[in-house]
């Protein structure tokens, strides 16, 4: 049973002169509570799919069904996590978190309540009344995850959310989200260039290849690093193997794509 | 433990540094006003022309004690903030317009260039012809000049907003004008403040233009009343009254700043 479906969506970029298609023909299917990572070079379309996938942007071709109902029409919670945090610097950490109910208007004291639980969860107890400036960036990236989950989204949409990290922070924040994801039961789309990040957190892998953008390949991740914490997966042996097969994938993709270049170049 | 001690001396070096630099501002200050008081007297500058201190504070003060000065002082200083505010609220008004209704922005390009490119002050005897030889042409004197500045300015820093908070906004579903409220105005604030810092030498530019022109009251019009008759003590001293009043206005302006924007 499928939840959320992508059929045949493609998308263009227009500049005055050309236009190039930066994603074509792209079907996959994600199933409720599953944790799916798109992983590709950059410049593949991935965020533009999140950006479609989250509504902001219409496909040029194709549909994107949740549900079965078209996202235009579904009221269903997406949350949408980015590179950075972005958490607003004039609002206090408590403030941002709130953010999402203030825009639609149903703050209320039990979300309030609500929210200061959510921090204390990941840490961030002590620091509800301050502003992002005085904060590390790991812990700004965990209140804008808790910016994210507390309008309780059924999807989340994470774009390389742990990129801009140090390598430690990065670990403890994939575990944290891992963690989050399952409690919470949602359903997850992770846009990432890190294979192993891919590997460690989803539980299943959609390679992405560019110009234009294409599902190269889908990967299951064994069943045994699917239940593991992301820390302990990447010790696990099946993790280093699914690691390989990815990674000489990748680059033969690299192979394959350079000589089309050089013929586009040759045409114009 | 060397902390506690090590800091002590660092605030004794920040509190001596602020003392050589206010030493060397208050030097320059008086030396200015010796030099020039002594030039005068032995005649190195001529003191019908450039006056000198002594007899500018002397005149500043005699006609306070008249009441005449006040009434002057009031005038201007009422026309300037009145052309500032009108001017800067008016321009973020018009920017806000501009961000809001993007073809409206694109038609109106080329007429804000050209605007913006021409000497505002060429138009002041239309305005006078317009509003009437008084108050009203130099308080849209003092809004003209500093209108499309201030536009253009804010303008620019609406679009320079980072997107990725307006996505975050619209994840959200935020509305344009939600937007607006909690992402763009509040980000482009340091950029409108320091719109304000100009405004405040813009509009005393139009104000003391406008009273040149037309005025029988205010700074200006003092200005150009003893270059008239020939009282060069007058013109000094509503020179050095301009600039104590657009100095403290200034300085309101930058404790504006402190309140509004965290740093």
């Amino acid at each position: 049973m499928s939840y959320l479906t992508l059929d045949g969506v493609s998308h263009y970029y227009f500049s005055k002169k050309q236009y190039t298609e930066s994603l074509h023909n792209i079907s996959f299917s994600v199933k409720r509570n599953e944790f799916v990572a798109l992983l590709g070079p950059s410049g593949c379309g991935k965020s533009t799919l999140l950006s479609m996938i989250s509504g902001m942007l219409q496909p040029a071709e194709g549909e994107i069904l949740i549900n079965n109902e078209k996202i235009e029409i579904s009221d269903l919670e997406i949350g949408y996590m980015l590179q950075q945090d972005y958490l607003f610097p004039w609002k206090t950490i408590i403030d941002n978190v709130l953010l999402g109910p203030q825009i639609r208007k149903r703050q209320t004291s039990d979300l309030k309540q609500r929210a200061i639980a959510l921090l204390e969860e990941v840490g961030l107890e002590n620091v509800a009344d301050k502003y992002p400036s005085e904060l590390s960036g790991g812990m700004r990236q965990r209140a804008a995850l808790i910016r994210t989950l507390i309008t309780e989204p059924e999807i989340l949409l994470l774009d390389e959310p742990f990129s801009a990290l140090d390598f430690q922070t990065k670990l403890k924040l994939e575990v944290l989200v891992s963690d989050l994801l399952k409690a919470y039961q949602k359903t997850a789309i992770l846009v990432t260039h890190d294979i192993g990040e891919a590997i460690s957190m989803s539980d299943r892998i959609i390679l992405m290849s560019s110009n234009p953008g294409a599902i190269a390949k889908i990967y299951d991740v064994p069943v045994e690093l699917r239940d593991e914490s992301p820390f302990l997966a990447r010790k696990h042996p099946k993790y280093g193997r699914l690691f390989d097969k990815i990674w000489a994938d990748l680059d033969q993709q690299k192979h394959t794509v350079k000589p089309i270049e050089e013929n586009a170049y040759e045409r114009s | 433990m060397n902390g506690p001690k090590l800091f002590a001396a660092y605030q004794q070096k920040l509190k001596k540094e602020a003392k050589i630099v206010l030493t060397w501002q208050l030097s320059i200050l008086i030396l200015f006003f010796a030099f020039w008081e002594v030039a005068s007297r032995l005649y190195w500058i001529d003191p019908l022309l450039f006056s000198s201190p002594s007899r500018v504070f002397s005149s500043i003060w005699s006609r306070l004690i008249q009441g005449s000065l006040l009434g002057h002082i009031q005038i201007t200083l009422l026309e300037t903030i009145l052309g500032f505010l009108i001017g800067t609220i008016a321009g973020i008004i018009i920017a806000s317009m501009l961000w809001s209704f993007h073809r409206f922005s694109k038609v109106m390009d080329p007429y804000l260039v050209v605007f913006n490119a021409m000497p505002k002050v060429a138009l002041g005897p239309i305005l006078i012809v317009a509003l009437g030889p008084g108050y009203l042409s130099i308080i849209a004197m003092g809004f003209i000049i500093s209108v499309i500045v201030t536009t253009l300015v804010v303008f620019a820093a609406f679009n320079e907003v980072d997107q990725n908070y307006l996505k975050v906004l619209r994840s959200f579903d935020a509305t344009k004008w939600q937007c607006f409220k909690e992402a763009v105005f509040p980000a482009s604030l340091p950029a409108i403040i320091s719109t304000l810092k100009v405004n405040v030498g813009l509009s005393w530019v139009g104000v003391i233009v406008g009273e040149y022109l037309v005025s029988k009251q205010g700074l200006g019009y003092l200005i150009i009343y003893g270059f008239q008759v020939f009282d060069f003590t007058l013109v000094m001293s509503s020179l050095v009254i301009i600039a104590i009043l657009a100095a403290i206005m200034y300085k309101t302006v930058e404790k504006i700043e402190q309140l509004l924007i965290r740093k």
